[in-house]
């Protein structure tokens, strides 16, 4: 079996270790994971600033390089709903679309649905606050969100909570947006952050040490205005987690790469 | 020809006084929980929201034939039924009522049509004085503002203010912020503009096709007044408020007060079904618009829309922001729909004002999909040459370098290398919108793609500078 790595491109250049957390759990699991190197970005940026035609060459793209794989697996739920949502409108007639959606997995959905792995031999003893992405949530379902009255199981929540000594802190939104949004953080500046504050404040008040999401987008925002604030909350992206990273609370430093923890 | 308002720029002056915008949040996040509460103690809640989106798809795809039908059913029942293409008709078919009735007073209970064909400016230019009812309206109509949300028009104002607009206007006493009393002082204010007036003006929440009766809902009962008090009773509704039977009613009212403020059901849910004797009930039947959003494949199922303004109270834009940051009368999620229909270029930055977290999507009980109707919009907006040129050639310039691996990773690296040396001010400055409130990430030394041809493939690069990274590809 074949698994193809999908490293979004921010995560490609800014968080590496978020990577190569998700690399170590894949293999860990004993799959043959490939990382295809020409891969960049899947156009969700131009897509969701309505630019197709600025996005369709790069969703072709993603259909060249992936179309070998078995799965294809990547650490973000966004990116993910990309191929899975959103490329209809831009490659919506190529023939290798449908089964390729069906073979994209955010690594949580595949960890949970595809490939279990038993993370009950990690510790992580400290306080988590979840942050549930919003297109984890509502676009791929990865767990149930409090508008629907629909009973769903939490992905991401039940691989956190296997391990042990991790512990859930509740939040008084348990799903509201950060704020980030991709170019909205920019276009919509005061909105993003004011969302993008009380995003932090929820964590701090319910007394999370380490603030954990599936996408690292999230985090980024959120990063930037704890470290802005200078507030004593570490943020982790769940891969890390599950891989046995530990965080850094001093958070300028929480996310250099650290190689060779495999599960 | 219209001027553009741009939503980021009325939405950062609301958010300067960040305790008022904190405090409209609180207000709106509270209306939410309650409707979730009440969500959540019916069983058959995803259920309803299925019925009720089917009808709505039925109806909009019968409209002509359903709104014959309600016509013949009315007009037998005794109403005058008018027909209006846009909202200078419909002014005028209502003007020509009032005058008819040599009226010059009118009360009006809350209808988000008339403020769509601004029939109040309307009226007063043709010398007659129009009172909005509804207290929150009422409020808004002294201060000479618009509603902020349409259920809630008031949910701006805060109580305090509320007491010195009346102290102003009513004559209160200054400084007196106490709900009841301020309420008090309207009901008697409104109760005397409720005997003198000659016309009472509604809107309509459901008409039903089979019986050519209609159904008005309130939580003050101000409509049941204004309908019963004056002789003449006009109602004004947009074309898609239709449903096709009786047994429809009863699941949209269920949804309708649960999903707009938490209650089980409106406090006055009135049935009206032909004129008192003596007395005259007219319809007037409004497209303005409609009949374009109904031909669109994209954004038909937006007539579907009870305005119910749960999308509002869900969405986090809008609960920061404030809903005249949005500059159209409907704001919100569905507004940003909406407006653009009426108008692409003055609305083109409300499909913007959203992070498409999806959660308008999730709460609107007729299942509209408002999210994914915003980011078409945005492919709308772009094909037609909406979009600012500096966000085009962003977006075209970022697709070039993903088309080019090589070039990426050399940016990246640039990048990177110049996040981690050049001097603060450099990097934080006007031009980095991001960094004004946020840091930047600490750039790691390498990227992925770098880490993977060292550790998995043997062969080191020198991050960017010789990269042959985009030869290994597939
Ligand atoms: S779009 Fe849906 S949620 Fe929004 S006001 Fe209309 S019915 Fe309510």
């Amino acid at each position: 079996m074949r698994v193809g790595l999908f490293v979004p491109c921010y995560i490609d250049q800014m968080y590496p270790d978020v990577a190569v957390a998700t690399l170590e759990l894949l293999e860990g699991a004993g799959l043959k994971v490939e990382f295809p190197a020409a891969q960049t970005c899947c156009g969700q940026p131009m897509a969701n600033t309505g630019c197709n035609d600025a996005a369709r060459p790069l969703a072709a793209r993603f259909l060249d390089l992936f179309d070998p794989f078995d799965y294809i697996v990547c650490p973000s739920g966004s990116c993910t709903s990309m191929v899975r949502n959103h490329f209809s409108d831009l490659v919506g007639n190529d023939p290798r679309l449908k089964s390729i959606q069906s073979r994209t997995f955010e690594l949580c959905e595949f960890l949970h649905d595809v490939h279990p792995i038993d993370f009950s031999g990690n510790r992580f003893p400290f306080r988590v606050g979840l942050h549930q992405s919003c297109h984890g949530l509502r676009e791929l379902r990865l767990g149930g969100d409090s508008e629907q009255m629909i009973e769903r199981p939490d992905k991401v929540r039940s691989l956190l909570a296997q391990v042990q000594g991790l512990s859930f802190v509740e939040l008084q939104r348990v799903d509201e947006c950060c704020g980030f949004g991709g170019t909205f953080a920019v276009n919509e500046r005061a909105v993003s952050v004011a969302m993008g504050e009380d995003r932090v404040q929820d964590h701090l008040d319910a007394g999370a040490e380490v603030m954990v999401a599936s996408d690292m987008s999230c985090l980024m925002h959120l990063w930037g205005l704890i470290s802005r604030q200078g507030s004593p909350l570490a943020v982790m992206h769940v891969a890390q987690v599950l891989a046995g990273r530990s965080p850094t609370v001093s958070v300028k430093n929480s996310i250099k790469p650290k190689t060779g923890n495999a599960v | 020809m219209a001027t553009v308002s741009e939503h980021p720029e009325k939405a950062a002056a609301y958010i300067a006084d960040r305790s008022r915008s904190r405090w409209h949040d609180g207000a709106l996040w509270f209306v939410r929980s309650k409707r979730d509460r009440m969500a959540h103690s019916l069983p058959e809640w995803e259920q309803l929201r299925s019925t009720a989106s089917q009808i709505k798809a039925h109806t909009i795809a019968n409209l002509p034939e359903i709104l014959q039908q309600f016509e013949a059913n009315a007009k037998a029942r005794g109403v005058h039924v008018h027909w209006a293409a846009d909202a200078q008709e419909h002014n005028e078919i209502v003007l020509e009522i009032v005058r008819k009735q040599n009226a010059t007073r009118v009360v009006k209970s809350k209808s988000m049509l008339t403020e769509e064909c601004h029939l109040n400016p309307h009226l007063e230019a043709g010398g007659i004085e129009v009172i909005d009812t509804d207290l929150g309206e009422r409020i808004v109509q002294m201060r000479g503002e618009r509603p902020s949300h349409i259920v809630l028009p008031a949910i701006h104002i805060k109580k305090e203010e509320v007491g010195e607009t009346f102290a102003k206007y009513l004559g209160t006493e200054p400084g007196a912020s106490d709900p009841q009393y301020l309420t008090e002082a309207a009901r008697q204010h409104l109760r005397s503009k409720f005997l003198e007036a000659e016309v009472g003006i509604t809107g309509v929440n459901f008409a039903i096709a089979e019986t050519g009766g209609f159904v008005v809902c309130t939580n003050e009962g101000n409509a049941d007044l204004g309908a019963s008090l004056p002789r003449v009773h006009i109602a004004c509704m947009g074309i898609e408020k239709l449903i096709p039977r009786l047994v429809d009613l009863s699941v949209f009212v269920r949804l309708l007060a649960r999903s707009a403020t938490g209650q089980p059901i409106t406090t006055y849910t009135s049935h009206f079904h032909g004129p008192r004797p003596g007395c005259e009930l007219h319809i007037v039947l409004v497209d303005n618009g409609r009949s374009r959003i109904r031909d669109s494949d994209e954004f038909r199922s937006a007539l579907g829309c009870i305005r119910c303004g749960a999308c509002m109270n869900t969405c986090p834009v809008f609960r920061r922001s404030g809903g005249h940051s949005y500059d159209a009368v409907v704001p919100g999620p569905i507004g940003s729909v909406l407006s653009p229909a009426a108008d692409t270029k003055q609305h083109r930055s409300l499909p913007y004002a959203c992070s498409l977290c999806g959660s308008c999507t999730d709460v609107c009980p007729v299942k509209i999909p408002l999210h994914h109707q915003l980011l078409t919009w945005r492919q709308q907006i772009a094909a037609q040459g909406l979009l600012p040129v500096s966000k085009t050639a962003a977006m075209r310039a970022g697709s070039m370098l993903f088309q080019h691996p090589r070039i990426y990773a050399l940016a990246g690296a640039l990048g990177r290398r110049a996040l981690r040396w050049l001097p603060k001010s450099w990097v934080y400055n006007r031009a980095n919108p991001w960094g004004l409130d946020r840091d930047l990430p600490e750039p790691p030394a390498e990227s992925f793609r770098s880490w993977w041809q060292t550790n998995r493939q043997g062969t080191s690069v020198d991050e960017g500078m010789k990269s042959k990274e985009a030869k290994n590809g597939k």
